[in-house]
């Protein structure tokens, strides 16, 4: 029988390795598999018991419960039984593309992999030639997940159009190349999707390099993975070797002349390298510091040659695109923001986890629909969308559709589109003062607004607190914010006034001084 | 945070002999110095062998790099993973982002800081902030030794610290 345990790390923290234990020795017929996570993070962990091919989820199952559910036989009796798996409300109303074997196959395996789909995108893309894929990525109306939201196939179709040159400085007659980078710096509080993937659907993300590296004609790949993510790491390295030994990675993929490998690159704790520019400094073993465009990346990326730079869950939808079909894919989602977002419920929220659905689904729904409020009961008083540049938003303004276009109307952003929940306890002063010092300690240092005017920025949001001229301090810190804005090569100095400012702006009681909130957290 | 910098700056101001680890080095990236842009890597291989990169070291690694000391040194203190100084046994990552924050992660680094103050007090344990393990629905997130442990309180930490201590 068997018995799905997840190995995603967010599972492994609350205790399924000491529960897939307890199972494989309670009973010699339970075949243990460690698949990836459902998303269901509040479950975990979160037992699925596979009977009849039927999936059936228990949870959360710590190792205590294992003998009472282990030898009862008559599982759905027990207190921990949730149902069929699929049919659970927060799945079945879910549009799982990109997620799709995620928590369904055993990333351990290949042949689960082919089993569930896999590979079925590659050899549509490879059947209908590099140029109709790129129109297919492009009808699929896809833009990149990372938070910029550039059309993935107009990036694609600048390095197909580009020509393979040799490294910048390397001796002529040397091979040209074009490389494909997968940024797995995910680095943005709130957000795991991409973690998830790696952990959990690892080969999918290879075909998804495999694809873009056919397109665009590139012969290599490297995934830039932060160093925080140790079983994403080790999850990668495993599939890369598992697909070489399969030969899906190397020359003649698939039979044709197409040759392409990758590899895992390993982040050192840097939260800029998550831009794609300092993120090729740091993949040439410099110090991660952003670089002006132009030249774009598609041009003279890394090393010099032109480079597709992609986030994980860009290229990880791209198998999903190909082979479930670029106008079906368009159809969902709303506006210009087509397709679907795997949004991350994260921080004091009930029901966490990942989200997977069409674009248009309003932040209340995801975070009270589907999130279920906050974990500790109390009212919601802020949501902050898009990691630690991501504005906060107001209770009022939940109501907001969750896509590229609605949230920057809404003066936010979806980034990599991790939410975090706060409820009525939380100091926006102090949310504000910790943007500017998150900024203080991760700016590269290469534009002086960044560098110098977050530490400015938390020298002034002190002063507004403690009352001294806060007319004009306040004055002076959307002075500094629109320098910042205006004054930053990228998003880290570009972006930081947004929860600065946004914090700022709705909840101004919390930087009055001697606020009453501020009173009472002391 | 800016304590942690200043930290960063005081530690590397401890100098080991010149040169005393080169051979060891010069084996150990042996297949690795020639390859282009390989310095970080270089470092963090360095860093994995020794559990930090003796400051007596950036000598070697530039020459075997290709690169000159001061790009090095550069690289070596850019990065927050990288050090020059050995690490304690046990390494307590607390993180510090804003979805832990929100379920109070900020009171659980005070607390477990008096703890740590109270109960281990030797140099094995050592306390760091980390920004965001990627655990961010079941936190607040610590991470010890490389373990991730989710929904953690100061009270799980001193139990796997102590459980560790009691290993080592």
């Amino acid at each position: 029988m068997k018995v799905f345990v997840p190995g995603d790390s967010a599972a492994v923290s609350v205790g399924a390795d000491r529960v897939a234990a307890a199972l494989g020795a309670a009973h010699s017929s339970f075949e243990i598999v460690r698949n990836g996570s459902r998303g269901l993070l509040w479950l975990e962990p979160l037992v699925e018991i596979e009977v009849e091919g039927i999936r059936h989820a228990f949870g959360p199952v710590q190792p205590h419960d294992v003998p009472a559910l282990a030898l009862t036989g008559d599982y759905m009796s027990s207190d921990l039984y949730l149902g069929i798996t699929d049919q659970l409300p927060w799945l079945a109303r879910q549009e799982r593309w990109t997620f799709e074997r995620v928590g369904i196959v055993d990333p351990a395996s290949p042949e689960d992999f082919l089993a569930h789909g896999g590979l079925s995108g590659l050899k549509k893309a490879m059947a209908a030639g590099a140029t109709e894929t790129i129109e297919q990525v492009c009808a699929s109306g896809l833009r990149g997940r990372g938070g910029a939201g550039f059309p993935t196939g107009i990036k694609w179709k600048t390095v197909a159009n580009a020509v393979a040159t040799s490294h910048a400085g390397a001796p002529l007659g040397s091979t040209p190349h074009k490389y494909v980078v997968v940024n797995a710096d995910e680095g943005d509080s709130g957000t795991f999707a991409d973690r998830m993937l790696m952990e959990g659907d690892p080969f999918t993300l290879i075909e998804g390099m495999l694809i873009a590296g056919f397109a665009v004609g590139a012969d290599f790949g490297y995934i830039y993975i932060r160093s925080e993510y140790p079983a994403a790491i080790h999850s990668m390295q495993r599939a890369i070797e598992l697909s070489r030994e399969q030969g899906w990675l190397g020359t003649s993929i698939l039979g044709s002349d197409f040759a392409f490998d990758v590899d895992v690159r390993v982040g050192a704790g840097s939260y800029v390298c998550g831009e794609e520019t300092a993120m090729l400094e740091s993949l040439e073993g410099k110090r991660g510091m952003v670089r002006p465009k132009p030249p774009l990346p598609a041009l003279e990326g890394l090393f010099g040659v032109p480079t597709v730079i992609n986030n994980v869950i860009s290229i990880g939808s791209v198998p999903a695109i190909m082979s479930r079909g670029a106008a079906a894919y368009a159809a969902l989602g709303s506006g210009r923001s087509q397709g679907t977002s795997v949004f991350q419920l994260a921080g004091n929220i009930a029901q966490g986890g990942i989200v997977e659905t069409g674009f248009g689904v309003s932040v209340r729904e995801l975070v009270q629909g589907f999130g279920g409020g906050t974990r500790t009961g109390r009212p919601i008083r802020a949501v902050q969308i898009g990691g630690p540049l991501g504005a906060y938003l107001s209770e009022a303004e939940l109501d907001v559709s969750a896509d590229y276009e609605s949230l920057i109307a809404a003066d936010a952003m979806l980034g990599h589109g991790g939410i975090v929940v706060f409820d009525d306890t939380v100091d926006m002063a102090t949310q504000a003062k910790f943007a500017m010092q998150f900024c203080a300690e991760e700016s590269c240092g290469k534009c002086t607004p960044c560098r110098i005017g977050s530490t400015r920025g938390v020298e002034v949001i002190d002063l507004i607190v403690r009352g001294e001229d806060s007319a004009g301090n306040k004055e002076l810190l959307e002075d500094l914010c629109e320098v910042m804005r205006d004054g930053s090569l990228c998003a880290m100095g570009g972006l930081t006034p947004l929860p600065v400012l946004s914090a700022l702006n709705k909840f101004p009681e919390d930087f009055e001084p001697e606020s009453q909130r501020r009173k009472e957290s002391v | 945070m800016s304590e942690h910098g200043k930290k960063k700056r005081d530690q590397v101001a401890t100098r080991r002999p010149e040169g005393e680890f080169d051979p060891e080095i010069r084996v150990l990236l042996a297949d690795l110095s020639q390859e282009e842009g390989s310095l970080l890597r270089c470092l963090q291989r360095v860093q994995e062998h020794f559990g930090y990169v003796p400051d007596s070291s950036i000598g070697v690694i530039a020459e075997l790099c290709n690169v000159s000391r001061a790009e090095t040194f550069g690289v070596l203190t850019y990065y927050a993973d990288l050090r020059t100084v050995p690490p304690a046994a046990i390494l307590v990552r607390i993180c510090g982002a804003e979805a832990c924050q929100s379920v109070g992660s900020r009171e659980l680094e005070v607390e477990w800081h008096n703890i740590q103050e109270r109960s281990f007090t030797d140099a094995s344990v050592e306390t760091a902030e980390v920004f965001c393990l990627g655990n961010c629905a079941l936190g607040p997130a610590a991470m010890i030794n490389g373990e991730l442990i989710g929904r953690v309180t100061p009270d799980v930490i001193a139990e796997h610290v102590t459980s560790l201590l009691a290993k080592s």
